[in-house]
């Protein structure tokens, strides 16, 4: 894979790989720990084992890389470790080593796979989008119940069968045709001057997300820019071993949304965001772009941290009209709240919503199952983790569930079986949107 | 599965033994510092039988066992040593027995600490100890270790807790020592004789636990004071008082810093010294308690005394005093910390001794603890990479434990001896009770395969 040197275990600065102390108190966090007993699949025996890895003790090989896989990279270790251990880093690092060493590569169907998400599609936002318009034609021409019911699927290889009805409902239109690349708030003079970032997954299955994101900033205060053709952030990338690609990807974003023309650059997708924070150290090591890669790290925000930040106006009227009040529920996504420590700001601005009361939900920091392209690549633990996740959801009893990231969306989405009454599945700012919509 | 364990092997079904590289290095250390080996294999019992038969061949064959829970030990009582089995209690994991009638409880060795606590609580009944590392223990670690926690001061160690145990001895009986009776003297009392004795004399396959009935009310205060000889003050006057709160633990500066960065809840961290304060039982005692805390903390000097307004928040607090250890492994690459405890009268001396002896060794040095119990947590906080710095922070302990035995003391409170402190055993025992435990060893490990190398000093 281009561009990984550098970015290996032995390359890390030791001080990471050297901090964990072993003590233990993240294992109860870990979901895979959690399901297997097994130390090898908990965090701390991840960590020994890049350790010996770095260290030159062992090899990289298939077991290494097929752990690092079993990973589902939804950080609650790191929100539960004291020590402060860049978890993140560590993945990135040792899925960065597992692609240079290209021991997956022979399972051929995995690598087309990749290569089809990773290379071809989430670098060229225009195909992308021109795939988004042949789903669309295929879900709404009813083609795809039609071939559900046919049986074809049981003919598709296992785990390409059961990752169909996953395929997002693709919108009908994406953000640049609903959002103007600059829009002003009315009547006042601009507070802030913010970029809105529209993210790939985002834009193709939720632009409704973007649209509301853009109006509710736009109702506190803010100019918002959103330039129509936007690349992908890099964070599938940067997640899953491709380095070099999830650089150049940065460096387009940089290019594109300067930090130093704006108060903050806001991303509304708790995965991007998590990536999208860590530019600077992505790019550390690239002189050109070093000082502005700092630079966009300190602009960059995840449109509930800003929001709470500029002190966000509470609506006036409920999301939606009727009676009684409205039960919702929010649902974390792992890159918000572990990746991005964004903990108590989606909350506070459900919080403010009239008419709705909100409960909680229990075990809400565990994973979904979603994890990025987790639920294609360990399809079995990805469906474990979603039943966990629909159980506490239906306990619940909430109408409406609360969540800000596609892919987490999506998990949650397909997990309530067909024909149940399942909750709306949506993001907050499209619940503040809606209220403040409901004012005029 | 590699050739080394083909007798050994046949005990366990294939899956329940793991010999892979990869499986061998995640069980070979637990949470000390700087110590790793890896074992031949890890197996994983399901029952007192499967560890019998284990450790009769083990015992026929010479190979030394090691029994491990979660390995969160701090002595190094799980690490394996070389050539040997690990047995992992983690799937001995269930909860057997509640008898409301006689409030005990019965767990198989690998249920963890925090999982006895919700058992109880969901019976209204509560299990006292509660080490820091609650959330991932295991009681039979918990037993082995004979470990304490911050409700040591009022409600004893985990001692204090136990009325039976089984225990397979490394000949491969099972013995069943205790009952569920409040009085008992018949004969010796084997059951303590295993109670801390850090896997070395047998492996313990069930656990019948002491409940009480769940305090019906809790305080929850902070104090922060300008000097830890003023918060020490303040402790000694509380006792005098006397009041025995649940719960008086103590954060120096730094530990106070690391502990808010982690949480971010807040913690006053410009303050030299804070106090965690608890008092838990009867709502008028509760308050009366609280009430003298306060004015005793005040009287003394705090500069604020603040108490937690609500069961959640006093949680918090508690959560965040779980994870001062951990939060001080932020400030440098290794942190190693011990548990030198003196009488509870002479546990500000010995804090100045810490610092002081720092400082000479030209260390960092972070201290937290039980200030109610003298059982303090001196933390060097550097680096395993340096050896002139080991060097240092070896020398230092070695005066630190001196000191601590020569104001009435021992090496630990808390952790166990395993191997980071069997070289200092030999200063706290004389030569005849030295040679009695040597016996008792002896006696009933007779070819040393359960933990070589752990507890007795070389
Ligand atoms: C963050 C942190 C905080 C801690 N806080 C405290 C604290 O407040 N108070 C305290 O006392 N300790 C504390 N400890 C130390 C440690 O957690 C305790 O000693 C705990 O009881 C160990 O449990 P474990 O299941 O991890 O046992 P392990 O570490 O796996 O084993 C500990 C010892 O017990 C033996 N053993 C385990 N199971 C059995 C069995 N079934 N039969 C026979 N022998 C057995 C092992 O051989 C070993 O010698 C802390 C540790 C950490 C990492
Ligand atoms: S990222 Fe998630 S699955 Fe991976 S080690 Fe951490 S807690 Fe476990
Ligand atoms: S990752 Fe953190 S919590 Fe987990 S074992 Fe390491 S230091 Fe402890």
């Amino acid at each position: 894979m281009s561009g990984a040197e550098g970015h290996r275990l032995a390359g890390l600065d030791y001080s990471v790989v050297q901090q964990c102390i072993h003590c233990g108190m993240c294992l109860p966090d870990c979901p895979t720990y959690r399901e297997t007993g097994q130390e090898r699949n908990s965090p701390r025996g991840r960590i020994a084992w890049m350790r010996a890895i770095a260290d030159g003790e062992i090899e990289v090989n298939r077991a290494f890389a097929d752990e690092m896989y079993y990973c589902l990279g939804c950080l609650a270790c790191q929100s539960a470790c004291p020590a402060d251990v860049d978890y993140a880093q560590l993945l990135e690092a040792a899925r960065a080593e597992v692609e240079e060493a290209g021991i997956l590569e022979d399972r051929r169907q995995r690598s087309f796979w990749r290569w089809l998400a990773l290379r071809a599609i989430f670098t060229r936002p225009r195909l992308l989008r021109g795939i988004g318009r042949g789903i669309r034609v295929y879900q709404r021409t009813g083609l795809d119940r039609a071939v559900r019911r046919s049986g074809l699927l049981r003919v598709l290889p296992g785990r390409l069968a059961a990752l169909e009805p996953q395929t997002p409902r693709i919108e009908r239109r994406f953000s640049p045709q609903r959002i103007p690349a600059r829009l002003l708030p009315g009547g006042e003079k601009p507070r802030y001057r913010v970029a809105l970032l529209t993210g790939c997954v985002q834009d193709l299955a939720f632009s409704s997300v973007n649209r509301a994101t853009a109006e509710v900033l736009l109702a506190n205060g803010c100019e918002v820019i959103t330039p129509p053709v936007q690349p992908c952030c890099g964070s599938l990338h940067a997640h899953n071993g491709a380095i070099g690609l999830a650089r150049d990807l940065a460096r387009r974003q940089i290019d594109l949304f300067p930090p130093e023309d704006f108060d903050a650059i806001v991303s509304n997708a708790g995965g991007c965001g998590s990536h999208l924070r860590r530019y600077g150290e992505l790019l550390a090591d690239d002189p050109a772009y070093a000082a502005r890669a700092a630079e966009w790290d300190r602009k960059l925000r995840d449109v509930h941290e800003w929001l709470v930040e500029i002190g966000c106006r509470a609506p006036r009227m409920a999301p939606a009209p009727g009676g009684r009040p409205l039960r919702l529920t929010y649902h974390p996504s792992c890159h918000l709240h572990h990746g991005q420590r964004i903990r108590r700001q989606p909350e506070q601005l459900l919080d403010l919503l009239p008419g709705t009361e909100r409960v909680p939900l229990a075990e809400a920091t565990s994973c979904c199952g979603s994890a990025g392209i987790y639920n294609i690549t360990q399809p079995e633990q990805a469906a474990k983790l979603q039943a966990a996740k629909i159980k506490h959801l239906r306990a619940t009893g909430a109408e409406v569930v609360a969540t800000a990231n596609p892919g987490c969306h999506l998990q949650l989405v397909n997990g309530f079986p067909p024909g149940e009454s399942a909750p709306r599945v949506t993001h907050p700012v499209v619940l503040l949107a809606e209220a403040y919509a409901r004012e005029r | 599965m590699s050739g080394t364990l083909p007798p050994l092997a046949v005990q366990l079904p294939a899956e329940r033994w793991r010999t892979a590289p990869e499986d061998l290095l995640a069980y070979s250390f637990d949470g000390t510092a700087g110590l790793r080996q890896r074992p031949l294999a890890v197996g994983f019992p399901e029952s007192a039988e499967e560890v019998a038969a284990i450790l009769r061949e083990a015992d026929r064959t010479g190979t030394p066992v090691v029994t491990r829970g979660s390995g969160t030990g701090l002595s190094g009582g799980s690490v394996p040593v070389e050539d040997s089995i690990v047995l992992c209690t983690t799937r001995m994991n269930r909860i057997l027995e509640l008898d409301r009638q006689n409030l005990t409880l019965l767990a198989e060795p690998g249920v963890l600490t925090q999982a006895i606590h919700g058992e109880a609580s969901a019976h209204g009944l509560f299990y006292p100890p509660d080490p820091s590392s609650q959330k991932i223990s295991t009681i039979g670690g918990n037993v082995a270790n004979n470990s304490g926690g911050l409700r040591g001061l009022k409600y004893g160690v985990t001692r204090d807790y136990v009325m039976g145990l089984e225990v397979v001895s490394p000949q491969g009986e099972i013995f069943w020592l205790g009952n569920k009776c409040v009085k008992d003297v018949a004969g010796y009392s084997l059951r303590d004789l295993y109670i801390g004795s850090e896997g070395t004399l047998g492996v313990i396959t069930k656990v019948l636990l002491k409940l009480v009935p769940a305090p019906a009310a809790k305080r929850t205060l902070l104090a922060t004071y300008d000097s830890m000889e003023a918060a020490a003050a303040t402790v000694s006057a509380i006792i005098a008082e006397p009041v025995i709160p649940c719960t008086l633990e103590f954060l120096d500066r730094k530990t106070l810093q690391c502990v808010e960065e982690y949480t971010g809840i807040g913690l006053p961290t410009a303050a030299e010294a804070l106090l965690f304060m608890e008092t838990d039982g009867h709502p008028a005692a509760v308050a009366e308690e609280a009430e003298a805390m306060e004015r005793i903390a005040r009287g003394e000097g705090a500069l604020e005394v603040r108490s937690a307004s609500d069961g959640t928040e006093a949680a918090r607090l508690g959560e965040a005093r779980r994870s001062a250890f951990a939060a001080l492994a932020r400030l440098r690459p290794t942190t190693i910390l011990e548990d030198a405890t003196v009488p509870r009268s002479e546990l500000a001396r010995m804090i100045a001794f810490v610092a002081k002896t720092a400082e000479k060794h030209g260390l960092e040095v972070a201290t937290f603890g039980h200030f109610g119990d003298g059982n303090l947590h001196p933390t060097f906080l550097t680096d395993e990479r340096d050896p002139g710095e080991m060097e240092r922070v070896h020398t230092a302990f070695a005066e630190i434990f001196e000191y601590a035995l020569a104001l009435g003391g021992t090496i630990t409170g808390e952790h166990g001896v395993g191997i980071s402190k069997r070289e200092f055993l030999a200063t706290q025992y004389d030569e005849g009770s030295l040679a009695l435990l040597r016996q008792l060893k002896a006696t009933l490990d007779p070819r040393g395969i359960l933990n070589p190398g752990k507890l007795l000093p070389a």
